[in-house]
């Protein structure tokens, strides 16, 4: 348990009053939803929409704080002048609903990212109306590795609640944040006392794989290894299926959707998979092969971002690797590689 | 399996290909990935059975696999057909790939385009009855229950090109969708761009898609743009006759005059 934590007990049927304050007090609420035999972070308003059973998602919940396409600004051409208009960000508070410790975990890289030089208002205005009500989870599947990363099935880190199912009718609540405790406050009376009931025993057993120092340490010198890195990569076909369903990968291209007269600059999800993300306009690519793609995605990961930024860049949901068209295992290919004589 | 293990095996000790290209275990039970068997003690990787359905013809155009040598190829139908297809399109000459074919156990080589073609020749063509409801169903549609299927399909696209990087006949070294002077298609994945893409990219396939289901296979969010391939071959096949992947003819559907075209899609 977090030591600086409030622990109640929340009843499954009090989730429908829980969303009816929340939605009443102008709350958006994002939650996990089962359509089509898939499970997607979608906007529910009552508990029946809402997959808790999950494992994971295909898409991670980035996109509450990180949207796929962004409108950033407008520009009008009227004669020789042109009339420029800021599109500012959706600014409505948002319930992050039942996700779990890897996603919210993600946050903490996303925002080591967005936020290390420049301020981005887009990000951090998102971030800042954004509550997260993480949930433990108490099964996993082949592709979880979080607890290779750092993080654990029952992880309180990026969560301001945390919910642990205890049976079918109980959640244990551990209350972690400030904004933590304005969720709860909005309806006091359903968050009952805990009475000594404990999480560790409801969460999943995932079995550590490689860990962090083994890899981080060993990749500066693997970087100039091209056969490792060719011979992993060979059935890459250079998509951005891994770095789209990912919740820390945080790449973006600017573009402009020009109309004559109208037009709106935009912010989209890009992939250092794709070949034209390195092309330079000289026609020369630095990054001309997959496997050079492939180790830049890597390396940035597990080498570069907990270099500079102090996080590691995976949080070991697995989504990468469930959506990868060609298997591309990215547990499996890290720990060959921490498993590697350097 | 072990008639392909060993026929792999024969065909690396002999020096006649340098790589054989198949399937191998995946991550779960449900999965292979393709493998690539560069010495004889690595075929025991090869396996074969309903689960090998990826089009391994993708990977004849990537630089790694090429420098790795000349390969044999385990194929499957719509492997066989993407091919002969580059062997139209000028992407692959006779002989460059040995494909090896496996079935009830026995694998048989084709070791050139005719072989190829002497094979489909006796598989049966068309559409599976599964596949006949699907169009049929679509068919049925009012065109404005049509808008919002494809439109709930196309919503969930997220750009990653999955679709393009599994389809063999997606080869061009730029995609109209990288060229951005002019940009012809919106980069982000907004319903606009979204439909743009998806359409674009079937257009382009038009006479020219050999039906493997690769795209729809490797898109992540399980969109069914294997259905608009599947619709257009239908018209190209009407239209036109083409059936790509069957034969050596240098008929291109949609960029080949003919004066006896039906062009009832103009009148």
């Amino acid at each position: 348990m977090n030591p600086g934590s409030e622990l109640r007990i929340l009843r499954t049927e009090a989730l429908g009053e829980l969303f009816s304050r929340l939605t009443a007090s102008g709350h958006r609420l994002l939650a996990p939803v089962r359509r089509d035999g898939r499970v997607e972070f979608a906007e529910v308003s009552s508990p029946q929409e809402v997959a808790l059973d999950y494992i994971q998602t295909t898409t991670s919940a980035k996109a509450a704080v990180f949207p796929r396409y962004e409108p950033l600004l407008r520009f009008r051409l009227r004669g020789k002048a042109a009339d420029v208009q800021e599109l500012p960000p959706d600014t409505r508070p948002t319930v992050l609903f039942g996700v779990h410790p890897c996603d919210a975990a993600s946050l903490a890289t996303l925002k080591a990212v967005f936020t290390w030089d420049s301020p981005d208002p887009y990000f951090e205005t998102r971030l800042q109306q954004l509550t997260v009500v993480g949930l433990s989870c108490t099964r996993g599947d082949a592709y979880c590795f979080c607890t290779s990363v750092g993080g654990a099935p029952g992880d309180t880190r990026g969560s301001d609640v945390l919910l642990t199912p205890l049976d079918d009718d109980r959640f244990l609540v551990e209350i972690l944040t400030e904004k933590g405790r304005t969720l709860a406050g909005a309806a006091p009376q359903l968050f009952a006392p805990a009475n000594g009931e404990q999480k560790e025993n409801r969460l999943a057993k995932i079995t550590p794989r490689f860990g962090v120092e083994q890899v981080t340490s060993r990749l500066p010198k693997l970087f100039d290894r091209t056969e490792v890195w060719v011979e992993q990569s060979l059935r890459c076909l250079g998509c951005g299926a891994c770095a789209f369903v990912c919740p820390t990968c945080s790449c973006f291209d600017i573009q402009d959707e020009r109309q004559r007269y109208d037009s709106v600059r935009l912010r989209c999800w890009d992939s250092c998979g794709f070949k034209l993300f390195t092309l330079h306009a000289s026609g020369h690519n630095p990054r001309a092969r997959q496997s050079e793609r492939w180790r830049q995605r890597v390396m940035h990961k597990f080498s570069y971002q907990p270099e500079r930024l102090g996080v590691l860049g995976c949080v070991g949901c697995g989504r990468c690797s469930r959506a990868c068209p060609v298997d591309m295992n990215l547990a499996e290919h890290v720990q060959a590689l921490a498993e590697m004589s350097v | 399996m072990q008639a392909l293990q060993n026929k792999a095996r024969a065909l690396l000790e002999a020096g006649t290909v340098q790589v054989v290209i198949g399937y191998g275990a995946g991550s779960d039970p449900e999965r292979v990935r393709a493998v690539f068997v560069r010495r004889p003690e690595q075929t025991s990787q090869l396996i074969f059975d309903a689960r090998c359905r990826q089009n391994l013809a993708t990977y004849l155009l990537k630089p790694e696999v090429r420098a790795l040598g000349k390969p044999a190829l385990v194929c499957v139908p719509g492997t066989l057909r993407a091919l002969l297809q580059y062997g139209v399109e000028n992407q692959l000459t006779d002989e460059a790939v040995l494909a090896l074919v496996v079935t009830d156990g026995a694998v048989t080589e084709l070791p050139r385009f005719a072989a190829m073609e002497e094979y489909l020749a006796g598989l049966p063509r068309g559409l599976t009855p599964e596949q006949q409801a699907e169009l049929d169903r679509i068919d049925s549609l009012s065109p404005a229950e049509r808008w919002a299927f494809w439109s709930a399909e196309l919503q969930r696209c997220v750009k990653c090109y999955a679709c393009r990087a599994a389809c063999p006949l997606c080869y061009c070294a730029r995609c109209i969708t990288d060229v951005n002077q002019p940009q012809w298609i919106p980069v982000s994945s907004d319903p606009l761009g979204n439909l743009e893409w998806n359409v674009v990219r079937a257009m382009h396939l038009a006479g020219r898609c050999v039906d493997c289901g690769s795209c729809a296979e490797a898109c992540p969010e399980g969109i069914r743009i294997d259905l608009l391939n599947r619709v257009l071959a239908r018209e190209a096949l009407q239209q036109f006759g083409a059936e790509p992947g069957y034969s050596m003819r240098k008929e291109y559907a949609l960029a080949t005059f003919k004066p006896d075209d039906k062009e009832e899609f103009i009148r």
